[in-house]
């Protein structure tokens, strides 16, 4: 706690260093496109070489080339609903996933009865590959939604189950003495102590989980579906659309920064009382 | 629990101050045991409605084992705890060594923590800030308790432990980590709120100077025993440093250290 309330501190006396209003502005600016420089200038130099001739269309195809597909299959309206259903598939499987992972992982980290008798079978499962259950899952399902949900939900539960476990198992016991003490009944304690405690290590189990989701669904898409963004790809590649496969992955990239950026949003929003998510007034 | 933040400048008439008084308490030939370890051996204690005592010793003692006990956080080997023949439930408030606040909830509504679960809504926040108001707080209602000093976040949680009326007041330490000028603060603001609404006062500290500035009578531990029981006839308010508050803290300390 101390070390992040120091680099919080850290960051204002730098920020309030700058001095006038108007390089406050900028020095924000700065800090908000600084990590978007980078993909840039990759871009950049990736159209050159392209211009240039040092790269083959066949090979790699231009942005300026991969940009116009991406028009072109966005005015089809092809883009559009591969990508509605490849996240349906991928918020279905979280939420399923993710609610067995967070329920469990609150109650085997309340209650030792329960912990004692699962956590042990939650451990082994947790080391099979679970893209290795792909073959298992076809013969189950087919290549139908079920098996994608499952495949899914299987790899965001453990990232929420194990973070969620800790969170609850780490909340200050010195704050959970003090609710008793206090007269707090157990929802009360769960409510305003466990929960609010256990909340930071939970979206760490979330960040993890959404990188999973997109792993996991793409995998799947690739292997076994007949619809959604790597469907969209892997049926490209047979017509030697190389444009259409590298406008996939640039998607990839792009959702997965998205994944990133709605946690922080959630983070800032209910952790506003960490010293580490307050914003300096004035 | 999140509560809209009133502001700050309502007057603090509504919210009764909770009439307390104070009870007794009697320790009768108390034994707490941790494995083979007797920690506390028959304590007997009348503690008087209305007193404030003290409990000194050396670490390891049992003097925090006997206030737990009085909290109610913790059950005695053998023996009984009761108030006028009847068992002390729920009339005990204790005050921690850390101020044990939920960083989680603003100062107002860690202060309303306190109050049993029957107080509802607007009575909520008013009964706090009347209490935040009482040791001087009111005006960091609406903050984290992050940004509070250490001096100040003891307050709220003092201010957590009065509202809701207190019979007992137990103190387990709760000036330790603070500095010296703050501690004096501190000494004096619990001082002033225990005189005005007379709740029964326990304070276990290991500062005979802090047990001589603010108790009626003293309590020594040895080895889980009383060994020293001790009225201190100072009149109040007391000042530091005469010669009679040394004398007695003299005594003590040779008691302390000596055996």
């Amino acid at each position: 706690m101390s070390l992040v309330e120091r680099s919080a501190r850290f960051g204002t006396a730098r920020a309030s260093r700058k001095g006038t209003p108007g390089a406050a502005v900028l020095g924000r600016f700065e800090a908000r496109i600084a990590g978007w420089f980078l993909p840039a200038l990759l871009l950049v130099v990736w159209e050159v070489l392209s211009r240039v001739g040092y790269l083959a269309p066949n090979v790699l195809p231009a942005p300026s080339a991969v940009a116009s597909a991406g028009w072109q299959v966005l005015k089809s309206g092809e883009l559009i609903h591969h990508m509605a259903v490849s996240t349906a598939r991928a918020l279905a499987g979280l939420a399923v996933g993710g609610s067995i992972g967070f329920v469990l992982g609150i109650a085997n980290g309340l209650s030792d009865l329960t912990r004692r008798y699962s956590d042990t079978t939650l451990q082994m499962i947790r080391n099979i590959p679970h893209l290795a259950l792909i073959p298992l899952v076809i013969l189950w399902f087919g290549i139908e939604e079920e098996a994608k949900l499952f495949l899914v939900a299987l790899g965001v539960f453990f990232p929420i189950y194990i973070n969620t476990l800790h969170g609850v198992r780490s909340v200050d016991p010195q704050l959970i003495e003090m609710g008793r003490a206090y007269g707090m009944t157990r929802w009360t304690l769960f409510r305003d102590v466990v929960l609010p405690g256990a909340l930071p290590s939970i979206f760490v189990g979330l960040r993890f989980a959404l990188g999973i989701m997109w792993l996991t669904l793409i995998v799947a898409e690739t292997i076994a579906a007949e619809s959604g963004l790597a469907h969209m790809a892997m049926q490209a590649r047979e017509f030697l659309l190389v444009d259409i496969v590298v406008l996939a992955i640039v998607i990839y990239a792009l959702l997965g920064k998205l994944a990133d950026v709605v946690t922080t949003v959630l983070e800032r929003a209910s952790l506003k009382w960490h010293p580490s998510f307050q914003k300096t007034e004035g | 629990m999140n509560a809209p933040l009133r502001p700050l400048n309502v007057p603090q008439r509504a919210a009764e101050p909770p009439v307390a008084g104070g009870i007794a308490a009697s320790f009768n030939a108390v034994r707490r045991d941790f494995g083979a370890k007797r920690v506390l051996d028959g304590i007997d204690l009348q503690i008087e409605a209305g007193q404030f005592i003290a409990i000194v010793g050396k670490s390891g003692c049992g003097k925090s084992t006997l206030l737990r006990l009085l909290a109610g956080l913790d059950q005695p080997s053998g023996g009984s705890i009761t108030s006028d023949g009847k068992p002390l439930e729920g009339l005990t408030r204790i005050m921690f060594q850390e101020p044990r606040l939920l960083p989680w909830q603003r100062v107002l509504a860690n202060v309303e923590v306190g109050l049993p679960p029957e107080v509802r809504g607007e009575q909520r926040h008013e009964r706090a800030l009347a209490a935040l108001a009482q040791v001087g707080l009111a005006d960091r209602a609406g903050e984290w308790p992050s940004v509070l000093s250490g001096g100040q976040k003891q307050r709220v949680a003092l201010a957590r432990a009065l509202i809701s009326g207190p019979q007992i007041l137990a103190l387990d330490e709760p000036l330790g980590a603070l500095d010296a000028l703050t501690r004096i603060e501190m000494q004096r603001l619990v001082e002033r709120i225990w005189r005005e609404q007379g709740f029964t006062t326990v304070l276990v500290t290991h500062d005979v100077s802090e047990a001589v500035a603010l108790a009626d009578r003293i309590i020594l531990i040895d080895d889980g025993r009383i060994a020293l029981d001790l009225d201190v006839p100072l009149p109040r308010p007391r000042r530091r440093g005469n010669a009679d508050s040394a004398r007695l803290e003299g005594l003590i300390l040779e008691r302390l250290l000596g055996s």
